[in-house]
């Protein structure tokens, strides 16, 4: 497998007043040319933070990083924000959950747009302007001429998201980093965007990683999953295997929890019972261990490490699922 | 979608709360008015949970505003135990208003953050004069314990110490104080975590089963509908365009926008593969709304006549009433 993108034993730690606070605990993932890595997890299960840190995106006084990340044979932990800068947009590119907030809101779309083909490609003003409608017309947006002349705040939250990622895509990147890419979307808009990504994925020959609580969105349209609890990846595998021979208890119980509508009772939901832990001060143990219904006095003192299963399927527990007693 | 008629109202003495020809509107700044609720009517028997869903701007909100009184309603009848709330004024409205009370989709903020647990929670039976201190303060823990929270823990501190989904069970609380007979619930799960969601869901479920509660309940998330309603209306730009049941909604839908909203939906099934977007665009200005059937724009299966003519509510399967000269299946 040729890796485009690797996070090895990634640690993110934030100086907080109440104390260290371990966001992300020592995470491996592996991403390879023109895969689609699904990141699933709850808020504050640290997916958010991991990529934005890998990516160079967090970083000062209080954040502690740790460990390697190699995109394209580099390594960006050593890098200068400076340094890192050079890589976005043509090796890494990333959208986000909010385009509002990520679009400059006095500036038109054609002039925010074309800056990025001006100062990364050293394109000319009029191939810059050009370049823009090929690729607005390449994520599919209506009137790409009326949009340039547009402000963001004059375009729908799909149609926003459209514009980020068509800017994200500009400079050809290696890797496509979605963020919630559609969390804040209508679904019939989601569908589209969700469409959109993997076209776009197969067509440009990209890696892409999205980062979800759904696991409805990853289930059709990556290929491999990891599932995120408290800063740690507690489930890996390809998505007809994760969804088929679900390993960790706390991946069965988000997928238990999900009212389907497929489903045809209308009695209760099954409720995974309590909250995430505190990750200031987070118990010792099976992070998960005080709301999983498996749980034995093993899971409650000793911390189970990920294990490989014997056919790559990763899992962080004592009992996995389905592997008998 | 488009649609009007009435269809699918059961007979009025049967109705706990009955709406009629609701019309909301929001003035612009160009001095018109943009009409959010356009003509829609609807009712609720005792003990049944009516939800209505669609996508952000379909007047879903505003629906429950209006019935709410918290909008001017333009024109139409909301009929609560025979009183049409649209006509009341001061001190009546005031009057009927413990009988209908609402949830938010953000309850941090709609709790006021200077007072103590327990203090919301006793708030409207205090304002309402109702039992003594120490009946009141009986009552407000067994609410407390009813939403799954230990009074003695919470009940002194503050609402800003508390997460999303702890919020959203004292403001279960607090709205069930008056012990109303109708509970609106305005998106009530959807700033939550998949893991809480389905815990607010199973206490809103109790709720309703323990204290005899009819609801209202407004959603985007069309599985969450299906898992706890008995009827369930479509709406698309200010109308209704499906009454449905919650099994006939995901299986048949008859509406060709309740199937794309339906056929939309990620499930969590790679098995299913993925399914390609059946809607394109976005949802037309509702200043300025196709004539006929307001979906006829994106409609695949529309024609003259849907431009001509709006659709009447009709029904094509027991319970299930769809607003569309050319409905599915």
């Amino acid at each position: 497998m040729s890796e485009v993108f690797s996070l090895v034993d990634l640690k993110v730690r934030f100086d907080t007043k109440r104390g260290a606070l371990n966001a992300v605990r020592g995470a491996t993932l592996h991403v390879a040319a023109g895969e689609c890595l699904g990141v699933v997890g709850e808020s504050g299960s640290g997916k958010t933070v991991m990529w934005r840190a890998a990516m160079g995106l967090l970083r000062g006084k209080r954040v502690t990083r740790e460990g390697s990340v190699i995109l394209d044979g580099t390594e960006l932990l050593t890098m200068t924000a400076k340094e890192v800068r050079q890589l976005w947009g043509t090796k890494i590119a990333m959208v986000f959950q909010d385009p509002m907030t990520a679009l400059n809101p006095v500036r038109r779309i054609g002039s925010q747009f074309s800056e990025a083909l001006i100062k990364r490609l050293g394109m000319s003003k009029d191939e810059a302007a050009a370049r823009t409608l090929e690729l607005l017309k390449l994520v599919r947006m209506p009137e790409p001429e009326k949009l340039v002349r547009k402000y963001p705040h004059q375009l729908s939250g799909g149609m926003r998201q459209r514009v980020m990622i068509a800017m994200a895509i500009a400079c050809n990147p290696k890797v496509l980093l979605a963020d919630e890419p559609t969390t804040a979307l209508d679904v019939t808009v989601q569908a589209q965007i969700l469409d959109l990504l993997s076209d776009l994925r197969e067509k440009l020959g990209m890696a892409m990683v999205i980062v979800t609580h759904d696991l409805g969105i990853v289930a059709g349209h990556s290929d491999r999953i990891a599932v995120m609890y408290a800063g740690e990846v507690v489930e890996l595998a390809t998505t007809a295997e994760l969804f088929a021979n679900t390993r960790m208890p706390y991946t069965e119980a988000l997928l238990n929890s999900i009212p389907k509508l497929t489903d045809t009772s209308t009695s209760r939901m099954r409720a995974i019972p309590g909250s995430p832990p505190d990750p200031v001060s987070i118990a010792a143990g099976c992070f998960f261990a005080p709301r999983c219904s498996y749980a034995t006095d093993r899971c409650r003192t000793e911390h189970p490490e990920l294990v490989d299963g014997g056919d790559g399927h990763l899992y962080r527990c004592f009992f996995p699922l389905g592997k008998g007693a | 979608m488009a649609g009007v008629g009435k269809a699918h109202l059961r007979s009025e003495n049967e109705s706990l709360l009955r709406v009629d020809n609701l019309v909301v509107e929001y003035k612009n700044n160009s001095g018109g008015a943009v009409r959010a609720v356009s003509d829609v009517s609807f009712d609720i028997v005792a003990g049944e949970t009516v939800a209505v869903v669609g996508e952000s701007g379909c007047g879903k909100s505003t629906l429950a505003k209006g019935v709410m009184q918290l909008l001017p309603t333009v024109s139409g009848t909301v009929i609560l135990n025979g009183a049409d709330l649209t006509k009341l004024k001061g001190e009546e409205l005031r009057r009927a208003r413990p009988n209908i009370q609402m949830i938010f989709q953000d309850s941090i903020s709609s709790l006021d953050p200077h007072l103590k647990v327990r203090a919301l929670v006793e708030q409207p039976l205090k304002v309402w004069g109702r039992g003594t201190d120490d009946e009141r303060r009986e009552k407000v823990d067994e609410l407390l314990r009813s939403v799954n929270l230990d009074p003695e823990i919470v009940g002194d501190r503050k609402p800003t110490e508390f997460s999303g989904g702890q919020c959203q069970r004292i403001s279960i609380a607090r709205a069930l104080s008056l012990e109303p007979q109708v509970l609106v619930c305005d998106e009530p799960v959807s700033s939550l975590d998949v893991s809480i969601q389905s815990q607010i869901l199973n206490i809103i479920q109790d709720m309703k089963k323990r204290y005899g509660l009819s609801l209202l309940f407004i959603s985007h998330d069309l599985s969450v509908v299906r898992a706890i309603s008995d009827r369930i209306i479509v709406m698309y730009l200010g109308k209704v365009c499906e009454v449905s049941t919650p099994d006939k909604l995901a299986s048949a839908p008859a509406h060709h926008y309740t199937h794309a909203l339906v056929s939309a939906v990620p499930v969590p099934d790679p098995k299913l593969g993925r399914r390609k977007a059946i809607l394109q665009g976005e949802p037309p200005s509702p200043t300025n709304p196709p004539s006929g059937c307001r979906f006829r724009t994106r409609c695949p299966a529309a024609t003259d006549e849907c431009a001509a003519e709006e659709p009447q509510l009709r029904e094509v399967s027991p319970g299930q009433f769809v607003a569309c000269h050319h409905p599915r299946g």
